[in-house]
């Protein structure tokens, strides 16, 4: 049985809730609309509005599909899942919008908005994704530690 | 008359010293160098949801010398201060007596907050900002973009320009911030001491930032 685990992040976007057909695993964060568990479908719905700690759902589920929000991304991407952004149109100045790009770009993970999302859960191709590389982190703390002068 | 003149002349007079004063503190920021003293006094600004996320990341590559660490959070911040502190308790394991606070001020903006009242909720932070960097008094004010960070960078400025205190400030832009700047990010780029950016689209944009590839 395949296990897709949905999450909003700490934000509201009950949009996406409301689109998403075929959830088994759903995170609400602090939207106010809960998914109708009697919605007749052949699935099994867990949903829950906060967690200390998702990774225990990302690493068991086949598919991820999160907001645009980094820490979301970030999680799931590092958990190697393959993973599917849901970019929030209705956010201030939609920057996270540019973040799905970049990585949509560097073949990481696959994007829609709520209005494609049906037809992106139809059609997508998963195997094109590519693993994400480690990030630089020493790079930072090297540099700091020199430029503040701890030795 | 002659009241208004010499009141007008102060006022003029103050403005031109801070801004002075606000020059020469933000041109002095590569002479500063607070780890000669063996510890570096850090606040760090952990701004909800990925901002929190990304910040703990690039605290966990920080040597065991930046104590001790003051965790700011807007105060409707639910998730970040259970992530901060069990941050800190992983990190204890590793190095033993390392000291840690959490203190939490107004929130500058809600997301989908319109600007023009964010401004007003920001002034409001900064009310609260103040008297926490004034007692605080940090090295290092670490933050990553959320508006939470302007009343606190603008604290820690003030603490400069009134001779108080140099106090560094290091920004590292978020990870979701590939082609455009965030608002808190183009206010604070004039001032940062070291301004990080994560994608070499901004860094090219942006010649004073710093980029080293992606940091979280």
């Amino acid at each position: 049985m395949k296990t897709v685990f949905v999450t909003v992040g700490t934000t509201s976007f009950d949009e996406l809730i409301l689109t998403i057909k075929t959830p088994e695993a759903v995170k609400v964060g602090r939207g106010s609309v809960l998914p109708d568990p009697e919605s007749g479908l052949d699935l099994t719905l867990e949903a829950f509005r906060f967690k200390d700690s998702i990774s225990e759902d990302i690493a068991c589920a086949d598919l991820v599909i999160s907001h645009a929000g980094a820490g979301s991304c970030l999680e799931a991407l590092g958990a190697r899942k393959p993973l599917l952004v849901v970019v929030n149109n209705k956010l201030m100045d939609n920057h996270q919008l540019e973040l799905a790009r970049q990585l949509h770009k560097e073949s990481h993970l696959l994007y829609c908005t709520c209005s494609s999302l049906t037809d992106t859960l139809r059609t997508m191709d998963l195997s094109v994704l590519v693993p994400f590389p480690p990030a630089q982190t020493t790079h930072f703390a090297n540099f700091l530690d020199i430029a503040l002068g701890v030795q | 008359m002659s009241l208004m003149l010499g009141l007008l002349l102060g006022l003029f007079c103050t403005v031109c010293i801070f801004l002075l004063r606000l020059l020469l503190v933000v041109n002095s920021g590569p002479n500063c160098k607070p780890g000669g003293k063996g510890s570096v006094c850090v606040l760090v600004v952990a701004g909800s949801g990925g901002h929190t996320t990304e910040i703990l990341r690039l605290m966990e590559s920080l040597s065991p010398s930046y104590k001790p660490r003051h965790y700011v959070i807007a105060d409707t911040d639910r998730m970040s201060e259970e992530k901060i502190r069990a941050f800190e308790s992983a990190k204890e394991n590793a190095a033993s007596g390392s000291k840690y606070t959490v203190h939490r001020i107004p929130r500058s903006r809600e997301v989908l907050q319109s600007w023009s009242s964010s401004l007003k909720s920001t002034l409001n932070a900064l009310l609260y900002s103040v008297p926490l960097v004034f007692r605080l008094q940090p090295d290092v004010v670490l933050c990553n973009g959320p508006g939470t960070c302007v009343p606190l960078c603008v604290s820690a400025l003030l603490l400069g320009v009134l001779g108080l205190k140099r106090v560094l400030i290091v920004y590292v832009e978020s990870l979701c911030r590939v082609e455009t700047m965030s608002l808190s990010g183009k206010i604070l780029y004039p001032v940062a001491d070291y301004f990080f950016v994560q994608w070499s689209t901004l860094r090219d944009k942006y010649p004073r930032s710093i980029f080293l590839g992606r940091l979280v």
